[in-house]
């Protein structure tokens, strides 16, 4: 490997971009490949697996034996609202591997006695988001039922392209919601990629069995990126 | 505000290895290629030691990291990629509950 391609991969790495270094096991050749990069042939379609899965592979490509070593972003799960489902999400999130960072201007709810070492930003998310901007590696949950404080994380997360973007509320809630998203300009494409009710059908009652089913929701949102439309956006039956 | 955390480990061995060629350290990068059985670390899992035998990261529980290093600091000598094969297959080491049984495959190359 040489020494350019590792810090141009840290590089990649550090700015949270995906990138897959591409290890010729015969001469040692080393080449760093970004996202859509638009490589075609077997090697094509092994990149498309590896930037999916995010698994690193050993693989026969176009006459070759290559090293797919795969490094995505960590996922990060942002919620807005430091309410009573946040408090039970924020801790069974982390142990799967969705480190969580809860936002709410309301500075009753985001307060450290209600989260201990969670992450928390007792601030506006125009604030919070312009120092932390949200990307493609980022799950969105909205969980507060008040627009003030949702809409325009939901509209900043649908722009940034989150793999995961739920909101809280009934489907009546989610409708007057999907007339303010419209007129902030999100177009209707984007707006059916949000999950709303939010969580997957498990029949959940209590805010800790919500939290169970937007944190399976999130989970299964990231492991079928790309994928096919279906399964990566709210299916029919799911509520919460 | 605190910096996000960018990555996916707190002692991530690609970033070391990194700081060290900066230092003017030379510098090999071992790879786990493939995996058979029950292998502790998957592929793509890094080993990166240095000419001294200094290392960091981990490619197998701690079984063979210490034949890793050996062979590393030959090819930070000669320059010459090694592809080496470890079969982990130690009935005492079963026996006191490691995860072993499995065979790895490891790519040791020198950071040039």
């Amino acid at each position: 490997m040489d020494i350019a391609a590792l810090k141009a991969m840290n590089e990649e790495r550090r700015a949270r971009r995906a990138a897959v270094m591409v290890t010729d096991l015969d001469d040692g050749t080393t080449t760093l490949m970004r996202e859509n990069a638009g490589a075609g042939g077997e090697l094509g379609r092994a990149l498309a697996k590896a930037f999916a899965t995010g698994n690193s592979a050993a693989v026969e490509a176009d006459g070759r034996r290559l090293l797919l070593n795969t490094h995505l972003p960590r996922p990060r799960l942002v919620v807005i609202g430091a309410v009573h489902i946040s408090q039970a999400l924020a801790p069974m999130a982390r142990i799967a591997g969705y480190p969580v960072e809860v936002i709410d201007p309301r500075t009753a709810f985001a307060s450290a006695d209600r989260f201990g070492d969670v992450e928390l930003y007792a601030d506006w998310p125009e604030t919070v988001l312009k120092e932390r901007p949200l990307d493609a590696y980022c799950a969105l949950a909205a969980v507060t039922h008040d627009p003030k404080i949702d809409d325009f994380a939901l509209k900043a997360a649908l722009d940034a392209g989150c793999f995961y973007v739920g909101a809280l509320g009934s489907r009546k809630t989610h409708a007057k919601r999907v007339e303010r998203l419209l007129e902030m300009g999100a177009t209707a494409d984007a707006i059916a990629r949000i999950s709303a009710p939010i969580g997957l059908d498990i029949g959940a009652a209590s805010p800790a069995e919500i939290a169970v089913a937007v944190l399976a929701q999130v989970v299964r949102a990231f492991r079928t990126r790309g994928a096919t439309a279906d399964a990566a956006r709210p299916a029919k039956g799911e509520a919460a | 505000m605190e910096s996000i955390a960018p990555l996916d480990d707190v002692r991530d061995p690609l970033i070391i290895a990194e700081g060290w060629v900066d230092e003017g350290r030379h510098v090999a990068i071992a790879t786990v290629v493939e995996t058979w059985g029950s292998a502790p670390r998957p592929v793509g899992s890094h080993l990166v030691i240095d000419a001294q035998g200094n290392f960091e990261g981990s490619v197998s529980g701690g079984c063979v990291e210490g034949a890793v290093v050996t062979e590393a600091i030959d090819v930070i000598a000669s320059g010459a990629a090694k592809m080496l094969e470890f079969g982990v297959a130690d009935e005492t080491a079963w026996r006191v509950g490691l995860s072993c049984g499995g065979r790895i495959k490891v790519y040791v190359e020198k950071l040039c």
